[in-house]
């Protein structure tokens, strides 16, 4: 090996160990730079469209059985909402209780927890997946959305719906929110649940109302719902991302 | 001869080894397992346990579990549970420094998650995005190897290399390397070694990122239980990772140890030398 040689490959060892220290602090400039998120986010349109190419727009998600359910059905994110109206209708065990239902619909409605009780019901035992992780399995009961849509009957324009929840997430007073598309609010197993596990829809697990939308992540499956609207666009709600981890920068398709 | 012959450089000659294809396939691979490995563990730290099962709440405790606790004196340690087991782990797993340089409770070091601050968000994008790539490189990968001979050619074991097994064997633990023609070609550990990763570890791994998507779960109901059910998906999913990281270790410290400089050259422009059998003769 002459000089030269050994000289050349100690500096090429000492190019990549520095090119390694450059690559990583160069990553996180990446991850919060405008456009590099951008190009990530092409996987998500990608995922999104082979996902729904490949799958039945009916097609159902996994049902367990009840020897399947987890002991404890875990609560995340908000437990009890910090929010006076909802502690107000909490007390009176929801009896006060209205869902509002409007936007590009043909007749806005709304409807008391009773009303919805005496609608139609699907009781299905399902797997919770979670963003962070984790799953858990859990029986649910509740109206489906196609029966209240079918009601309020939406324009032809209709594009997405859209969750109102009661929970405040920060100080400006910020309240969760979420969205689906057309397809997802009238799949079967799309339903406003009020039980969880053969009792009345906890607190803790979204009371009085929340959705389940069994193909996608959890954060999609609004708790504490107060208001539907239907839409043609999200871009003008919040912050425009169709939900408050959307905003967040979550993806809006949670199918993966 | 005499000792000038053996170092007549005409004596060596260059083959080409690796095809272009191949060559921009294997760094495009690198570049994508290192960014999923990274952001798999960072997606990994929003919720640093590991279950076996349908779900996580089964009524067992995890297989591993990540966290932060404190001690009777008054400090927090990281603990690694495993099978049950505690480990201290404090500094790296459970309880380490994040990116501003406090102790922070999080399942892996800053240094080894992207991003280093814990930031679910942005993990999940870099590991969609490079998870198409991993996933479009190896379609191409696989659809040359076929459709070149690649595999028939250079990766099938022949009668020839099942023979010698307990000869590479031997070879391997001493770390003695084929030198001349022999070196020409794929021995039989390497060929089953790339095999696995290529039809085994690659696959599975894909597999097992499909099986946690609740959209791809409604492709045909039940599926995922093959493996167990979600969770067990998720554990294997992470076991596979760190198979692939052991395979990469002993991959890169055989390149080391058979020629680094010759097996890298190979590896970007193509041609590897070998040393003819002359030349051997000449050094023994």
């Amino acid at each position: 090996m002459t000089m030269n040689k050994s000289k050349r490959r100690a500096f090429l060892l000492r190019a990549l160990t520095a090119s390694s220290v450059l690559l990583l602090s160069g990553c996180e400039r990446l991850s919060r730079s405008e456009w590099f998120p951008r190009v990530l986010d092409s996987a998500e349109k990608l995922t999104q469209a082979t996902q729904r190419l490949i799958t039945p727009r009916k097609a159902m998600a996994q049902e367990f059985t009840p020897a399947d359910l987890s002991p404890q059905f875990r609560s995340n994110g908000t437990s009890n909402p910090e929010n006076p109206q909802y502690q107000a209708l909490a007390a009176n065990n929801f009896a006060d209780y209205r869902l509002q239902v409007g936007g590009l619909v043909a007749r806005p409605m709304s409807f008391s927890l009773a009303e919805l009780r005496g609608l139609p019901s699907r009781t299905q035992i399902t797997r919770h997946d979670c963003v962070e992780g984790w799953s858990a399995i859990g029986k649910w009961k509740g109206t489906p959305l196609s029966i209240v849509l079918d009601q309020v009957q939406p324009k032809p324009e209709a594009r997405y719906v859209v969750f109102y929840c009661a929970d405040p997430m920060d100080a400006q007073g910020t309240h969760y929110y979420e969205s689906i598309d057309m397809d997802d609010a009238h799949h079967p197993q799309t339903i406003l649940a009020y039980e969880l596990n053969d009792q009345i829809l906890p607190i803790a697990n979204g009371a009085p109302i929340r959705v389940r939308i069994e193909r996608q992540l959890g954060y999609k499956m609004a708790k504490y719902i107060t208001g539907i609207l239907v839409v043609d666009s999200f871009a003008s709600i919040g912050d425009g991302k169709g939900g408050y981890w959307e905003d967040q920068g979550y993806e809006w398709y949670a199918g993966i | 001869m005499s000792p000038h012959v053996a170092t007549v450089p005409a004596s060596n000659f260059h083959y080409y080894r690796h095809t272009l294809p191949i060559r921009i396939m294997h760094w495009i691979n690198v570049i994508a397992f290192f960014f999923l490995l990274m952001s798999g563990l960072q997606i990994f730290n929003a919720h640093p346990a590991l279950n076996w099962g349908k779900s996580s709440y089964t009524g067992h405790p995890p297989i591993l579990e990540m966290g932060a606790k404190q001690t009777a004196q008054g400090n927090i340690i990281g603990i690694t549970t495993v099978f049950g087991h505690e480990f201290n782990t404090t500094g790296l797993f459970g309880w380490s420094k994040g990116e501003d340089g406090a102790l922070t409770e999080r399942g892996f070091p800053a240094w080894i998650t992207l991003p280093g601050t814990q930031w679910l968000a942005m993990a999940r994008r870099w590991h969609f995005f490079f998870a198409w790539v991993l996933v479009i490189n190896g379609v191409a990968y696989l659809l040359y190897t076929l459709f070149s001979r690649h595999l028939t050619r250079d990766l099938a074991p022949t009668r020839r290399d099942w023979r010698s097994i307990g000869q590479s064997i031997k070879n391997h633990l001493r770390f003695r390397h084929p030198q001349g023609e022999t070196a020409g070609h794929y021995n039989i550990l390497q060929k089953l070694a790339y095999l696995s990763v290529i039809f085994g570890l690659f696959p599975l791994i894909v597999l097992m990122g499909w099986a946690m998507s609740p959209w791809l779960n409604a492709l045909i109901p039940g599926w995922v239980d093959i493996v167990g059910g979600r969770q067990s998906a998720r554990t294997i999913h992470f076991v596979v990772a760190w198979a692939l990281v052991a395979f990469v270790f002993v991959h890169v410290f055989e390149v080391v140890m058979s020629g680094l400089w010759n097996n890298l050259r190979s590896m970007i422009t193509g041609y590897y030398r070998l040393a003819s059998k002359e030349q051997k003769h000449d050094h023994e």
